[in-house]
């Protein structure tokens, strides 16, 4: 079977790879390129432990082929922080026990950041529907919302 | 599995008609990477329609209605300015589907042609008198959404044939939609029943209405007999509940793991009285409750 | 244990609420769980499993597998020892059938290839002929005289003769007479109760990375709860010696007792002896639904006596637990927990444990108490409905405390039951006023806690600081707490300690993190071996001195003479110490071996708000408290998260989530889609309040925190249900199905 050559932008550096045309993004993103922070809790877009951001929008990276990253422009957990500089969501996330086991958290705050960035003011039951797809088995989510409002409020006096 | 990232319509439809074996497309991949994941379907060929010009276009049509390319995700859809003013239930009922994650790659032409009868975004589309154009070797025919699928995971589309635009009519005055859904949950479950509406008035008198059920047999069905029921009236409770009635009468439904016979049919007509008030607010120029 | 030693007041640190040490690897993508290492060479495997509830394997054909390009190897039940008995036995039965497959999911051959795809389809060409057998999934139908048999002589000497093969075990406990007590009660009531199956639900699958070699010597990377015990039972399964498999914890995404047991770590070390090469083996997530421990579920009799001043005068159960094909469903801690909350001169209780056509079991937070306070709150909650009592006024009443003869046998120590239920009645909670169409539920729940196993050593580096190593892989982020008590007895700032979770080459047995052990044992041996090596270096600054040692005491991270008759010395500073320690005497390190046995019982009495829509029969949690003994907490904030992590996966089971079978005994919902665990809109914000009644048996006062917490919801909402539209629902979970259908009984009259 042959392989489809790939360039794409990840994390803002450009890289090719080659891959099979059934290869998830995800399986590239982890087995290819060595980036696992993303999480393959179901491979079915039912848990959103994967999510990365396509062109800045939030899916599943289970959901979407590896073929179809070329040309675009991928975003993932390990493009979160600016060196060492923690985003405020990740900093947040730390302060307030917002995780408990951390499978989750890598998901879940690539989610809030699109969220963030697209509704800087948003309300508990926004966070909560946004947050709908990414499956939190440890916490209750109630640390995750009060991180996230928290966090909102903080990014709104700054800017 | 052979991948295709065709740049035309007539190029998608040469791959498909040429193609062996089981041939999907690829809009928002959200079923179509499911079932190859679960090893339920994993396609021969694979023809990736996002490269195709206009398929993520959101346009009026010269008539005042809208065309809505085959590639457009239901987040697309909501966060278009004027859209949702013309048909808020569509919108909501496409905007429905899955997570926020999913939502931004779902599409409506992947919801109809995966033929689910649970599909949110259906008896919405329905509902509206929503049509498609097909278009396969043989050329091309304008298609009522109620007509394409056949039968859980079945379509009337043949072989080589694809839809390649979706076309919304003119929303007209004193119109309005809704789509209601019942899940276990707030969110991430397949519907249990679903229900669209999409009625006009004359004043406070309903004039014309269209009442679609999902997840109650095994395609969509467009219940006339609840139309009926609320034709002519001010959406009073005789009005409703002879609409309940019905929708509930229209129901064939099975028990699965997600729902029984007798609480599909039940809450059928409980949505239905729902959506229709959603609806006739709508119309009315009430503010949505 | 030096428990003369108990400090239960005055910490510097213990209380305070840090940064956990590995935050920042867990918000980064960095942290490394289960699936995320590779090893040069590595292949990917995939299990083949039974699509059939019962059958027999009649012929494994893998040759068409074995011929694709990029197949290295397949094993089957052949590849694994031979004459393993009693668990040992059940476990390798489990991970791969041998003559049977006994539930839809049961593994029976693996394959590894060169790549994850290859290995998929390798997998669909490996033939597998069945001859199809009866089945049954159900408990009460499995125990009936005509159900299929599971396997004959699985049953034990406990069970009484003439029940049906299917009934492995049996229980029976309790104290006083029953029917006397029934016979002093204003009024009894006997009911009915039925749970179904839960999944634990952690979100991370299974996932291994093995190597074993030809010289039988092997290394293991999995997620586990307890990497010793995948260490004895993977060198029991393939047949090699314990030492010589060193297994290594990653960082574990979610157990809640489902990774206690061993599933897919076997497998992927046969197939890595048979191609010597690394093997990673990755549960797909139906998976994990088909084939790893769900709770069991349950059928069960209550009935309960009470006077119309509240007095419970007499109680009695009988629970019926399935486990899955083999024994373990754990009757007998649900007939033990049942009624432990309570202080009764009359109670007994009876358990059986059946064997079904349906995945082995595996504990569940709390495993098996959840389903009886279920059943037995909600009947003292139509107790207190009928004779008009106020439920926690009822409760406490009747509640256990210090001295009280516990329904399971022992007599209490101290214990906080009282406190909390005090607590909850204080609570603004339980007085606000109520919105039209809902109701307010209360409910107790009681666990055990455990001590087990365990094994800590505390390393001094030169600068002073200190590594600490616990074998106790960290789920919910026990090392802060770990690093808060060795910070507390070593007298330096909690950033200078860092926790290591020890791979099994490098500390003595440890027990898995289960039965919320994990901050009463591993951190009592923390704060013993960090007094262990403040002994030591105390000696060190003694030598120094010239003087004795027990005339130097440890203040404030520094040595100090004990008293104004040891010397006046200046107080010598850790660092001091450690930096001279090679000229000294050598490296120092605390340690502390040994099964601590003082692991107080825990309480918890929950507050929840439900609305129910009586249209739909759906039911949404609008305000949740939980009030719970902590004992002493540790670090605050993780404590309240354990209490809301298990009151959502209590909310979860109690409306949601369920095991659907079909006819064919095939899982019916095997996706996160159809098991329909908690999202963050079903849920609000979840209250706690902590509790401290001190447990006698920690230096602290630690009681473990993890499990009570999902006892109590069932019932609460359940009750809660009940006041708001006046229907009592006896069987989970209450999907809005079954509520609708109850309303409409009651609307039929």
């Amino acid at each position: 079977m042959s392989k489809i050559h790939v360039t794409t932008t990840i994390n803002g550096d450009e890289v090719e790879y080659l891959c099979d045309p059934r290869e998830t993004m995800l399986d590239v993103l982890r087995d290819r390129l060595g980036l696992t922070g993303a999480k393959e809790g179901c491979g079915t877009g039912d848990c959103g432990a994967c999510s990365v951001t396509l062109d800045g929008r939030l899916v599943c990276s289970c959901l979407m082929l590896g073929a179809e990253a070329d040309g675009h422009e991928i975003t993932t957990i390990e493009g979160m922080a600016t060196g060492e500089e923690l985003h405020p969501l990740q900093q947040k996330f730390i302060e307030y026990a917002a995780l408990q086991c951390g499978i989750c958290t890598p998901g879940i705050l690539v989610a809030t950041k699109a969220l963030l960035e697209k509704n800087p003011d948003p309300t508990e039951t926004e966070v909560r529907y946004w947050l709908a797809g990414n499956l939190c088995r440890c916490t209750g989510y109630d640390k995750i919302i009060r991180a996230v409002m928290d966090t909102a409020a903080d990014m709104r006096e700054a800017s | 599995m052979q991948y295709h990232t065709p740049t035309s319509f007539d190029d998608a439809i040469a791959i498909a008609a040429q193609a062996d074996g089981v041939t999907r497309f690829l809009a928002g991949g959200t079923d179509v990477l499911v079932q190859m994941r679960a090893d339920i379907l994993t396609p021969d060929t694979l023809i990736n329609v996002k490269g195709i010009d206009g398929v993520k276009d959101i346009t009026r049509t010269p008539e005042g209605g809208w065309q809505i390319g085959i590639a457009v995700s239901g987040a697309e859809m909501t966060e278009h300015p004027e859209l949702g003013r013309d048909w808020p239930g569509v919108v909501e009922a496409t905007d429905l589907i899955g997570s926020t994650q999913v939502q931004g790659r779902c599409t409506m032409v992947g919801n109809l042609c995966n033929a689910s009868p649970a599909a949110d975004a259906v008896p919405a589309m329905v509902a509206a008198g929503i049509t498609v154009t097909v278009s396969g070797p043989d050329g091309t025919r304008e298609v009522a959404v109620e007509d394409i699928p056949t039968g859980p995971g079945k379509t009337s589309l043949a072989s080589g044939e694809m839809i390649t635009r979706i076309t919304l009519p003119p929303r007209g005055e004193n119109g309005g939609d809704a789509y209601l859904r019942f899940i276990p949950r707030t969110e991430m479950d397949i519907a249990v029943v679903g229900c669209g509406i999409n009625l006009r008035v004359d004043g406070d008198t309903i004039t014309e209405a269209r009442v679609a059920l999902g997840a109650v047999a095994p395609t969509v069905r467009l219940v006339a007999e609840a139309a009926e029921a609320i034709i002519g009236t001010t959406l009073d409770d005789a009005a409703l509940a002879a609409l309940a009635e019905a929708a509930s009468a229209a129901c064939s439904p099975i028990d699965d793991k997600r729902g029984t016979i007798k609480f599909r049919t039940h809450v059928a007509g409980v949505l239905a009285q729902r959506a229709a008030r959603i609806a006739y607010a709508r119309a009315t120029g009430q503010k949505d409750s | 244990m030096a428990l003369d030693d108990r400090k239960t007041s005055g910490f510097t640190q213990v209380g305070t609420r840090p940064n956990r040490p590995d935050g920042l690897d867990k918000v980064t993508g960095r942290a490394r769980f289960g699936a995320d290492v590779t090893a040069p060479g590595m292949l990917f495997a995939t299990i083949v499993r039974s699509p059939h509830a019962h059958a027999r394997i009649k012929k494994i054909d893998s040759s068409k597998a074995e011929a694709l390009a990029g197949v290295k190897g397949v094993v089957t039940r052949a590849d694994f020892a031979t004459g393993l008995t009693g668990e040992n036995w059940n476990i390798l039965e489990n991970v791969m059938a041998g003559d049977t497959a006994l539930y839809d999911g049961h593994a029976v051959a693996a394959v590894a290839a060169t790549s994850a795809l290859i290995a998929r389809d390798a997998a669909k060409l490996i033939e597998v002929e069945y001859e199809i057998l009866p089945h049954v999934t159900d408990v009460d139908a499995a125990m009936a005289d005509n159900a299929p048999v599971i396997r004959e002589g699985a049953a034990d000497k406990s069970v009484p003769e003439g029940m049906h093969p299917n009934v492995v075990r049996y229980h029976e406990s309790g104290h006083g007479d029953v029917d006397a007590g029934f016979a002093e009660a204003d009024l009894v009531i006997e009911d009915h109760f039925r749970t179904e199956a839960t999944h634990q639900g952690y979100i991370e699958p299974h996932a291994c990375l093995a190597t074993l070699g030809g010289d039988g010597k092997g290394e293991l990377w999995c997620c586990t709860q307890g990497h010793w015990n995948v260490q004895k039972i993977c060198a029991a399964l393939l047949g090699i010696e314990t030492a010589n498999l060193r297994v290594t914890a990653s960082e574990i995404g979610g157990g809640f007792g489902g990774k206690t047991a061993v599933f897919i770590e076997p497998v992927a070390l046969a197939l890595a002896r048979k191609t010597n090469k690394p093997v990673k083996l990755v549960m797909p997530r139906p998976d994990v639904f088909k084939a790893t421990g769900p709770t069991a579920s349950t059928s069960m009799d209550i009935k309960i006596g009470m006077k119309k001043d509240g007095t419970i005068t007499a109680a009695q159960g009988v629970f019926r637990l399935q486990g899955g094909a083999f024994p373990g469903a754990p009757m007998e801690f649900t007939a033990m927990c049942a009624f432990a909350p309570y202080a009764l001169k009359h109670v007994h209780q009876v358990g059986y444990d059946v064997i079904t056509n349906r995945p082995k079991q595996a504990a569940y937070r709390a495993p098996g108490s959840p389903m009886a306070a279920f059943a037995v709150e909600s009947v003292i909650d139509e107790l207190c409905r009928k004779l008009e009592l106020d439920p926690i006024e009822t409760r406490l009443k009747n509640a256990s405390k210090k001295g009280t003869k516990a329904s399971f046998g022992p007599m209490f120590d101290q214990i906080g039951l009282v406190e909390t239920l005090e607590a909850a009645k204080a609570h603004p909670h339980y007085s606000a006023p109520l919105k039209p169409g809902q109701g307010r539920g209360i409910s107790c729940g009681f666990w055990f806690n455990h001590g087990g196993e365990t094994a800590v050593t505390l390393a001094l580096s030169e600068d002073g600081t200190a590594q600490l190593a616990v074998g106790t892989p960290d789920i919910g982020g026990s090392r802060a707490s770990m690093a808060l008590m060795a910070a507390e007895e070593l007298g330096i700032p909690y950033e200078n300690i860092r926790v290591t979770i020890a791979d099994t080459a490098t500390l003595g047995y440890n027990e898995v993190s289960h039965g919320s052990r994990v901050t009463y044992a591993s951190g009592l041996a923390t704060i013993e071996a960090a007094r262990d090596a403040v002994g030591k270096l105390c000696a060190r600054a003694a030598a120094k001195w010239g003087i004795p040692e027990d005339a130097v005491k440890w203040e404030n991270g520094c040595a100090v003479p004990s008293g104004p008759n040891a010397g006046d010395f200046d107080p010598m500073p850790i660092a001091e110490i450690t930096k001279r320690m090679g000229a000294t005497g050598g490296p120092i390190v605390g340690h502390f071996e040994a099964t601590p046995e003082g692991a107080g019982v825990s309480f918890a009495t929950h507050i929840v708000d439900a609305e129910v829509d009586p249209e739909t029969g759906k039911t949404s949690v609008v305000r949740y408290t939980v009030v719970q003994d902590a004992g002493k907490a540790i670090h605050p904030t993780y404590v309240e998260g354990q209490y809301q992590g298990g009151a959502a996966q209590g909310i979860g089971w109690a409306l949601n989530e369920e095991y659907i079978y079909g006819d064919d005994g095939r899982l019916q919902n095997a996706v996160f889609l159809d098991y329909r665990i908690p999202v963050a809109s079903d849920l609000p914000m979840i209250d706690t309040v902590i509790v401290e009644v001190p447990n006698p048996g920690h230096p602290y006062g630690v009681r473990g925190v993890g499990e009570t917490s999902i006892c109590p919801p069932l019932a609460a909402i359940a009750n809660a249900v009940s006041a708001a539209a006046g229907v009592r629902l006896r069987e989970l979970p209450m999907s809005p199905p079954r509520i609708l259908a109850a309303l409409e009984r009651q609307r039929d009259g």
